[in-house]
């Protein structure tokens, strides 16, 4: 259900300002979230500052050595460094992108801000708790399902059958699309969100797959699927360039399909 | 605080199995409007500022009327269920349920009133069409 205003418990208070490097002639604000639930204090923002010309060029690199050279305490999930494991999905200047991937110089203006993704419970700092995420990901039962006894070698495929999977199986599932949508903020707890349904439709579509039916039945329920109301915010912010929305509206035209 | 595992959490109560019919009558009834406003307004827009003797006349004429009436209807109709997402999307529980339910009798309140309002212009029409 729609909520208007933050609880008392999670509203953002000013934090503390870290001081300025010293000598820096190239200097940028970082303004970061931080949450601690051990402390039972209201989340903060701390202001950091850090010299541009010792910062690498990502998002990452500047948390990073925030991490390693200022503040040891801050907590956020990270691994591969190039938008392949999704780990370090967070809202950056307003939008859900991977820092590894989201250059310090697409940012306009003098601050960057810097929040966990939105409308997620937090577990620390600027990491989500993705659990209901996972869940509901692993609710589209997100691997091959055939009735067929098995081949011999593989499950064949031809290359155009292979072409309809491309724009899908590149999801890495950061939640970036499911977390930028009003919808899922709304209704996460019976919307499956769009990029569970962006994996369910790389099932659907694919030519292997013997659940096809299963899946659809799976999927037709007013909340499931069609609280998807196409406001593409979730095809705006993929870091990957994915089109979520695309997905969800060729199910629901295979749901059409079946029925009309 | 219920201690469900995140799998059954997500699960829920299942798929409704429901769901297209709604998706598909708001896609037709949506191209029916598409055509049906812009006519009605152009007979609407006829009949502003004319006596009430001739919006009668207007409106008791087969093509006005059956128009109007198409748009009362496909259009409150398509309201309802527009509401009923809207209200689904923002509240919960028994309020979700009575405002959905007053959302519906809103609709088929105005449906029944402008159907009445027709009738009788029609049926006004006729008599004043006799009685020249």
């Amino acid at each position: 259900m729609v909520q208007f205003t933050l609880p008392k418990n999670s509203k953002i208070r000013v934090g503390k300002t870290w001081p300025k490097p010293e000598g820096a002639k190239n200097v940028r604000k970082f303004q970061i979230y931080r949450w601690d639930p051990d402390t039972g204090e209201n989340p903060r923002v701390d202001s950091y500052f850090l010299d541009m010309d010792k910062c690498g060029p990502m998002v990452l690199d500047a948390l990073i050595k925030i991490k390693n050279e200022i503040d040891p305490t801050l907590t956020f999930r990270r691994s591969c460094r190039e938008g392949i494991c999704g780990s370090c999905a967070m809202n950056i200047d307003g939008i859900n992108t991977l820092a590894c991937i989201y250059g310090l110089d697409e940012i306009k203006g003098d601050t960057v801000k810097i929040n966990p993704l939105p409308h997620m419970p937090v577990v620390k700092d600027l990491i989500p708790d993705l659990t209901h995420f996972y869940a509901q990901h692993a609710s589209i039962m997100p691997f091959l399902q055939t009735k067929t006894n098995e081949p011999e070698k593989e499950w064949r495929q031809s290359i155009e059958d292979r072409r309809k999977l491309d724009g899908l199986y590149e999801c890495v599932m950061c939640a970036s699309c499911s977390t930028s949508c009003p919808s899922y903020w709304w209704n996460s707890d019976r919307y499956l969100g769009p990029a569970a349904l962006l994996h369910a439709y790389r099932w659907i579509i694919d030519s292997r797959d013997e659940a096809t039916a299963e899946r659809l039945d799976a999927l037709e329920d007013p909340f499931k699927l069609y609280r998807c109301h196409t406001i593409m915010n979730c095809t705006k912010t993929c870091p990957k360039g994915l089109n979520p929305a695309k997905a969800i509206a060729e199910i629901k035209k295979m749901m059409v399909n079946r029925q009309v | 605080m219920r201690y469900l595992t995140d799998r059954k959490r997500a699960v829920g109560k299942g798929a409704a199995h429901t769901g297209t019919e709604d998706h598909w009558y708001m896609t037709v009834s949506a191209v029916a409007l598409a055509f049906l406003v812009p006519v009605f307004l152009i007979v609407f827009g006829r009949a502003l500022g004319q006596s009430q003797e001739g919006v009668i006349a207007t409106f008791s004429r087969p093509f006005p009327a059956i128009v109007t009436a198409l748009l009362v209807v496909v259009g409150m109709r398509h309201f309802a269920k527009g509401a009923q997402m809207m209200l689904e999307d923002y509240t919960a529980g028994t309020t979700r349920k009575v405002l959905v339910i007053a959302a519906h009798s809103v609709a088929y309140l105005v449906i029944a009133v402008a159907l009445y309002a027709l009738a009788k212009m029609t049926f006004l029409g006729i008599v004043l069409g006799a009685m020249n």
